[in-house]
């Protein structure tokens, strides 16, 4: 398993387009993938699990990634998080 | 073998094509028991894919016709239709269960339904819109039902509905859509007005459309007459089309007078002007020579959606129109929400009256961060084109008094900023209630302008529901009651050298254009398609004889007298 901490830096959080964005990249990979905040972890391939976690500005969250495609996936997703401005 | 509907005729013209039905099938399913819960499972999924597949057909579209922005919302769909956590639960409950895959589908969502509607973050509760359309289409699958996609609209048809709401128009491609028809509705709902404004053909008001009209028939609309012919002879089609012509002929005539002023056969100007709901409609106006925009409704900028309109998105609007209008004036009314127009997302409750109740401006001074998102982005978008505001549905005058301070409120704190804002922006009223309209002459003192809008000064001086078809007889426009409210109006106005305007149906009648242009009405706006029609009107009016009239049948004792003494004045 892979994994890596964030913080949010979008002034709207993790909702809206942001969030879309995340699952529709996770959706590419085979592996498990998760997001966790304040303890709370959701399937990041599922809008509605991303979605209810009601992630903020300043937050801290973490991805993790399990499975064959492990690695790849977890870099897919932090490109899409800098390149969007979304997190660092 | 042809059918005859009769109807109201909402909208001018005529269409021949063939029916598309816009109505909701029954979609409410039961708990069973299925044998193999295997094979309820793989029908379960076939049916997710099939909407998955109709759902990135819908988006391609929507994104080629529509823009990207409207094929947002397709792609959230999209993710919905794919949510492993929504997925998941219900081929569980399937097997645990052994339940058939609508109830199982149905139980599951509304759970998550119900989850989103109780955040208090506008945007998750819009999640929950999605949830619950995506289980519909997935649902029309599994019951093998279609649900109407009128996004998806590919040939010329005729829109048979029971009612049309504002979310419904905004989905018709007007390539498309040459007509409709609906089963309820008068001249003033909203499907009516919708109709006029996308200058396509309409008969409302049916009462059987929807159940004499199968899609894929053959419909004639005569917006004209009010008549709906149901697969008609040969015979008749080649008449239609004869009459088509004959109309699309006499349009040719009028539209000689599109860059024409509006001036009586004395020489006297008086101002046509356009009633609009979006910027789309801009134009319908230019095209019909309209001499500006005397009502813009914004509340359509508010209306089939899922969450308040941001300042940004309403000045864009506003913005558009009045550069679209150059010099040209336009009023805007502020948001007149309530009564026949709902907005689900401010969760109203419901009211006995609704006409009489929490509406329009009253909303707006007590839900005032509504109201100040809406001016700012009028005041912001001022130095633009030549903007006047006009608040609808005041009866006090503290009314306007408080409506006017938050508007100089809000521009001395944009100006503070350093936002620009037009020097003199032009502050008026709708009068449509009795009480301002008696009091006319104490309100011209303090606005720049009335709009008289006479749909709802009609309904309350007579205390009959518009929408009540039943009373529709006390639709009296002429009555000697109205006509004697109006010249207050007017007169009023004229005495502290202000203007007044009318922006109801009846300013673009052609029994009520005689009178009120001898009562003196400055500005008449009606539908960019009545435009022409009214102009080449006026064009034959004597504005001296036109008074006389005005002044005799002002003393007559009914509607009924009063059209008559028009017919035969006006030839």
């Amino acid at each position: 398993m892979v994994e890596k901490t964030f913080k949010v830096i979008a002034e709207t959080g993790i909702h809206a387009r942001p969030a879309t964005l995340l699952v529709q990249a996770a959706g590419k990979f085979d592996s498990e993938i998760n997001l966790e905040h304040k303890g709370k972890k959701v399937n990041l391939k599922s809008i509605m699990g991303v979605m209810s976690l009601g992630v903020g500005k300043d937050a801290e969250i973490t991805i993790s990634a399990e499975g064959s495609d492990e690695q790849d996936a977890l870099n897919t997703l932090e490109e899409t998080l800098t390149k969007e401005g979304l997190a660092e | 073998m042809s059918t005859l509907l009769n109807g109201i005729a909402a909208s001018n013209g005529i269409a021949i094509a063939k029916a598309y039905r816009l109505i909701e099938p029954d979609l409410t399913v039961s708990k069973q028991t299925v044998e193999s819960a295997e094979a309820e499972v793989s029908r379960f999924n076939k049916a997710v894919e099939t909407s998955k597949s109709e759902l990135q057909t819908i988006r391609d579209k929507a994104e080629k016709d529509l823009g990207a922005d409207k094929a947002a919302i397709f792609d959230a769909h999209l993710l919905v239709v794919s949510d492993p956590e929504l997925l998941g639960p219900i081929e569980d409950k399937i097997q645990s269960e052994g339940i058939n895959a609508e109830f199982a589908l149905k139980d599951t969502a509304d759970m998550f339904v119900s989850m989103f509607e109780q955040m208090d973050n506008e945007y998750m509760r819009e999640r929950a819109a999605d949830i619950r359309d995506v289980t519909k289409r997935i649902l029309s699958h599994l019951l093998g039902v279609q649900i109407p996609n009128p996004s998806m609209i590919q040939e010329e048809v005729v829109i048979i509905a029971e009612d049309l709401t504002p979310s419904d128009t905004a989905q018709l491609n007007r390539q498309y859509v040459k007509g409709f028809t609906t089963d309820i509705g008068g001249r003033t709902s909203h499907s009516a007005i919708m109709a006029r404004s996308m200058e396509i053909p309409a008969v409302v008001g049916t009462k059987e459309a929807t159940s004499a009209i199968e899609n894929g028939d053959l419909v004639i609309v005569d917006g004209i007459k009010g008549e709906v012919h149901i697969n008609p002879t040969p015979e008749l089609v080649e008449k239609y089309k004869q009459e088509a012509a004959a109309y699309e002929q006499q349009k040719a005539e009028w539209a000689k007078l599109i860059n024409e002023k509006t001036v009586s056969a004395d020489g006297q100007h008086v101002e046509l002007a356009a009633n609009i709901g979006t910027p789309k409609d801009l134009e319908g106006v230019v095209n019909n020579g309209g001499e500006g925009v005397g009502l813009y409704r914004t509340e359509f900028l508010y209306m089939g959606r899922d969450q308040m309109p941001s300042e940004d998105e309403q000045y864009e609007a506003y913005k558009a129109v009045l550069e679209g209008m150059g010099t040209k004036p336009v009023v805007v009314r502020t948001l007149d929400i309530g009564g026949d127009k709902e907005l689900p997302y401010l969760n109203l409750p419901k009211e006995m009256n609704p006409f009489l109740g929490y509406r329009a401006i009253r909303l707006c001074l007590d839900q005032q961060d509504i109201f100040r998102t809406q001016l700012r982005a009028l005041l912001r978008a001022s130095v633009y084109g030549n903007l006047k505001i006009m608040f609808p549905m005041i009866a006090t005058l503290g009314e306007f008094r408080q409506a006017k301070a938050i508007l100089e409120e809000e521009k001395q704190k944009l100006m503070a900023e350093g936002t620009k804002v037009a020097d003199r922006i032009e502050t008026g009223i709708m009068v449509e209630i009795p009480s301002t309209a008696v009091m006319a002459d104490t309100f011209a003192k303090e606005v720049d302008f009335f709009s008289i809008g006479t749909n709802d000064l009609i309904q309350y001086t007579m205390a009959a529901d518009r929408m009540n078809e039943r009373i529709s007889y006390l639709y009296q426009p002429y009555n000697p009651a109205i006509l004697r409210l109006v010249k207050m109006v007017i007169d009023a106005a004229h005495k502290e050298g202000k203007w007044a305007g009318m922006c109801g149906e009846m300013a673009g009648d052609e029994t009520a254009i005689p009178i009120l242009l001898g009562l003196g009405l400055d500005e008449f706006s009606m539908s960019a398609t009545s435009i022409l029609k009214a102009r080449s009107l006026i064009n034959k009016l004597s504005k001296a004889e036109m008074e006389k009239l005005a002044e005799s049948v002002l003393q007559l004792d009914t509607n009924e007298a009063v059209m008559e003494a028009v017919g035969k004045a006006v030839k």
